[in-house]
């Protein structure tokens, strides 16, 4: 094989493997789209919330350490050296779900029945709180996130394709991040675990009943609010493996809930309500930029994957604006 | 049924329409007129197709088949707003007000098929606007008046009881001094002496303005005073076409009311 | 008491649908006009001038720009940074094109361009509606902002990527430029705001403004009652880009001097107009105002309370800042969706009944 082809192929495994991670974000807009037909823009700062409670709790950061000291001129900042990082990730899974009670109770049980759109400006509200909240509960530098992954490039996966080149061609072999493939697995897992959950448990089907008809599951006795607090829950636990996964890679730092608004484009290709629509969404993205920067990209001055998929979003809105998956809409009056 | 009435001049003719949803069919071959300043109710139980004729009628649903003649003309395909400035207004089942607007603003919302100042002379406001909006005021206060709306003139119309939202849900479509004006389910909830009302209201529009109304009710008493002639539909089909009294007495209609089995 | 609509008969239709119909509120505004126009200016300062009355103006005018399109006929926008963006280029490109164009014109000009930009970016509303539009104005925010950094010919070949306003003037006094005194500056971003609060007025109130509300309060049925969806729709983003086009060249020109595009018109800055007119008060022309004022002046208050004041870290109270402002738009959405605007007026209709309050 050429070197070109062997590029090719590695800009789209690398492509795959960053549509992963979009998909993993996009999965808990769907979560929460489903259950309560609110679009959470705030799903981004969540993983970045989660990501610096982590390592708050990781490295034995006191929380507030910068507003207490500055009101009682103390100096505390960490309160130990730190707790084991299961035990960390346990922790800061305890106050996602305090977070999210913390918003059923505050914030949506005064919204139901709004319009979507100023349900969505309120998220919007709650992901400039959460990011101030996260600033002043750990500070605003940029930190490392260790979970104790693996990453770098893989050598095995250099060696063995390297032979695949033809004789003389000046091709080193591919480079994939380990981190990257590890990722790729743990959100498949956890793809499947949420499907497996939706399926087969109660609260599962309890999930599914109010997201196809709220009146009628109140009806048969189903708890609208607890069911917004698994959500948000479950939402919260999406964030806090999406925020681990892009923290371990990038560092935790603003940007992080950036990818928030990666994961809209991958919505609307995949409709706001299907969850394979959310994977295949954000592979399609994740490929699709990575060859538009690949090929087009050096043409026009690079950097495109800031607003390529947007405008592929945006095209695709004009021909199909269910999504891929949607139902057609069929309006009334 | 009884012979065809041709003593008229029909303002829209519907020839052989047919509409269906994916695979549902919810029109099938309906032919019926409806002539110049008469009142014609369409009747008929729930899902029969009555609100889908209206929204053929006003153009938001396209039929697959079938011809719409509107004032003596073949219509094409148009949209609905186009519809609309040939001539026709119509209400909605489910009240459809602009929730923000107040009933003035409503109401002038109706009239804007008239209106036609450029963005520049709306800019400008002094002029040839403000002009055209006074005009338009005079005729909308008209309509106000004879719905003895004046009261809510500045009130939101999403603060109105039901009764009064129907009402100027009415004045909007009324404001538009269309041709041919549809109602669908004007009484629908109202108590008796609402309901009185809202007859005298369609009786004087007809009278007044000499607007051809063509309306759906599921009130049978009130179709049979007020309607001049009445078409029911069942399942898509047309079942019945004619006077109020004889549509008292046909066979299929009564069967279709009372739930005979379908053979 | 003398907060009073009783004894003030309206007896004509033109009398009734004026602007401001209570005497009072007449009067107010005329003071509140005098003293921006002929006290304001003698007694501005540097300090006045940059941190409180330039940014208010000027975010005065994108948030009129953003409730025109968002509060009257509904279409969410999160482009507003963007098509700022495209303001303070077209009116560097005009600047330093056309040395001798008239500063108002040059503004005007660049208003019209993002006028254009807007249209285009406004026709997928036709076919998408809500957050689908949303996400599809942020297409417009990203790819604009790219557009600046990477196409050398905006930026004119510079070398640091920066654009940088050439002195102006008008009327022989400098309103661009390090050089330019306060009052001028002060006065050039005024005229504009004012003179555009009152276009959006009119604007709002007449058949235009009409059919954008309609088509934000039932899209259907506006159509079958004879709103054109296409006309609405498009006015409204020409409109809107229209303002927002001002407020970005007067923002880079006036304010700014020099500006890079990721930095000066990022997302931020549309999330920063869009809390502005859910603050204010979604479709209301004072609201624009009060939104703007309120988001320009807590960070002032907030610096001056906790940074001078208690010597406070300025990032400490940066976070602040962001809590209250999300805490604010979550509290306004839920207790008050339709902003201070409406606090104002309920307050006024109690104010028309005092002392008698049945």
């Amino acid at each position: 094989m050429s070197p070109e082809i062997l590029n090719t192929v590695e800009v789209v495994l690398n492509g795959l493997m960053a549509g992963v991670m979009y998909s993993l974000v996009a999965l808990g807009f769907v979560l929460i789209f489903k259950a309560s037909g609110i679009f959470n823009y705030a799903q981004g700062v969540m993983a970045l919330f989660a990501a610096l409670t982590l390592v708050g709790f990781q490295t034995g950061q006191v929380p507030f350490a910068h507003l207490i000291n500055v009101i009682f001129g103390t100096d505390y900042h960490n309160w130990s050296n730190g707790i084991n990082t299961v035990l960390a990730i346990i922790l800061t899974m305890l106050v996602m779900i305090l977070f999210a009670w913390l918003v059923e109770r505050l914030v949506l049980r005064h919204l139901v029945n709004q319009a979507p759109i100023i349900l969505f400006m309120a998220t919007i509200g709650l992901a400039f709180f959460m990011e101030g909240l996260g600033d002043l509960m750990w500070g605003a530098n940029i930190k490392v996130l260790d979970v104790g992954l693996p990453s770098g490039g893989s050598f095995w996966l250099e060696d063995v394709t390297r032979g695949w080149a033809s004789e003389g061609a000046n091709y080193y072999g591919m480079y994939i991040d380990v981190l990257d493939v590890w990722a790729a697995g743990i959100a498949i897992v956890l793809v499947i675990a949420l499907m497996m959950f939706s399926q087969y448990t109660k609260t599962g089907r309890a999930l599914r009943a109010v997201a196809d008809d709220h009146q009628a599951a109140l009806t048969v006795g189903i708890s609208l609010r607890t069911i917004w607090i698994v959500v948000w829950s479950i939402a919260g636990f999406v964030a806090l493996v999406a925020g681990i996964m892009w923290g371990a890679k990038s560092g935790i730092q603003f940007s992080l809930s950036l990818i928030a608004l990666k994961a809209l484009p991958v919505l609307i290709l995949g409709g706001f309500t299907s969850i394979p629509g959310a994977i295949i969404g954000g592979l399609i993205i994740g490929v699709g930029e990575k060859l538009f920067e690949f090929t087009i990209g050096p043409m026009i001055g690079g950097a495109t994957e800031n607003w390529f998929a947007y405008v592929l979003a945006l095209l695709f809105l004009m021909y199909r604006p269910q999504g891929l998956f949607g139902e057609r809409i069929i309006e009334r009056v | 049924m009884s012979a065809a009435i041709n003593s008229g001049e029909a303002l829209l003719s519907l020839k052989d329409i047919s509409l269906s949803f994916g695979g549902v069919n919810a029109l099938s071959g309906i032919t019926f007129d409806v002539l110049k300043g008469e009142i014609r109710a369409i009747i008929g139980p729930n899902g029969a197709g009555k609100s889908s004729m209206l929204n053929v009628i006003n153009g938001f649903y396209h039929p697959q088949q079938g011809e719409v003649w509107f004032d003596g003309a073949l219509r094409g395909s148009l949209k609905p707003y186009q519809i609309a400035r040939q001539g026709i207004a119509r209400t909605f089942q489910n009240i459809a007000l602009f929730k923000g607007m107040s009933t003035l603003d409503n109401l002038m919302t109706g009239r804007i098929t008239k209106m036609h100042s450029n963005l520049f002379w709306q800019a400008i406001w002094k002029g040839k606007a403000e002009k055209e909006e006074l005009k338009h005021r005079e005729r909308v206060e008209h309509i106000i008046d004879f719905l003895e709306i004046q009261a809510i003139r500045k009130t939101p119309v999403g603060r109105l009881p039901y009764g009064l939202q129907k009402r100027v849900e009415l004045g909007r479509a009324l404001a538009a001094e269309s041709k041919l004006l549809l109602l669908d389910e004007p009484m629908a909830g109202m108590n008796l002496e609402e309901k009185e009302d809202m007859c005298r209201f369609i009786l004087d529009v007809r009278d007044e303005f000499g607007t051809t109304i063509a309306l759906i009710e599921h009130d049978m008493g009130v179709v049979m005073d007020i309607a001049d002639r009445v078409v029911v539909l069942d399942y898509g089909k047309k079942i019945g076409d004619g006077y109020p009294d004889e549509i008292r007495n046909d066979k299929r209609v009564i069967d279709a009311y009372l739930g005979v089995a379908h053979d | 008491m003398f907060y009073r609509e009783s004894g003030d008969f309206k007896s004509s239709y033109a009398a009734d649908q004026q602007t401001f119909p209570i005497r009072f509120d007449r009067i107010a505004v005329g003071v509140v006009l005098v003293f921006a126009f002929l006290v304001v200016p003698f007694v501005i300062d540097d300090y006045w001038e940059k941190s409180i009355l330039l940014p208010f103006l000027v975010w005065a005018m994108a948030a009129l720009g953003l409730n025109i399109l968002t509060g009257y006929c509904g279409q969410v926008s999160l482009g507003t940074g963007g098509f700022m963006a495209v303001g303070a280029y077209a009116a560097y490109k005009l600047t330093t094109g056309f040395p001798e164009l008239n500063m108002f014109l040059v503004i005007l000009l660049s208003g019209g361009v993002t006028a254009f930009v807007g249209i285009v970016f406004g026709l997928p509303s036709l076919r998408i509606k809500g957050f689908y539009l949303a996400v599809a104005t942020l297409a417009a925010q990203f790819f604009l902002v790219w557009l600046f950094n990477k196409v050398p010919w905006f930026y004119n070949y510079s070398a640091s990527g920066m654009i940088t306003v050439p002195e102006r003037s008008v009327f022989g006094i400098a309103v661009t430029g390090s050089g330019a005194p306060s009052w001028a500056t002060y006065l050039f971003c005024l005229v504009f705001v004012v003179v555009f609060a009152m276009i959006a007025r009119n604007l709002t109130r007449g058949r235009l403004g009409r059919s954008w509300m309609a088509i934000r309060d039932m899209d259907i049925a506006a159509e079958i009652i004879g709103v054109p969806p296409l006309q609405a729709k498009l006015s409204a983003f020409a409109v809107s880009s229209f303002y927002i086009g001002i407020a970005g060249a007067l923002f880079f020109t006036v304010y700014l001097g020099a500006a890079e595009p990721t930095e000066a018109f990022g997302i931020d800055k549309s999330f920063l107009v869009l809390f502005m007119i859910i603050i204010g008060g979604l479709g209301s022309i004072f609201g624009s105002f009060v939104g703007a004022a309120f988001m320009t002046l807590l960070p002032v208050l907030f610096k001056n309370i906790m940074v001078a004041g208690f010597g406070w870290p300025t990032d400490l109270v940066q976070h602040i800042i962001f809590m209250l402002v999300g805490g604010l738009i979550m509290f306004f959405l839920i207790v008050e969706p339709n902003g201070l605007a409406q606090l104002w007026r309920v307050a006024k209709e109690k104010l028309r009944l005092w002392p008698f309050p049945h």
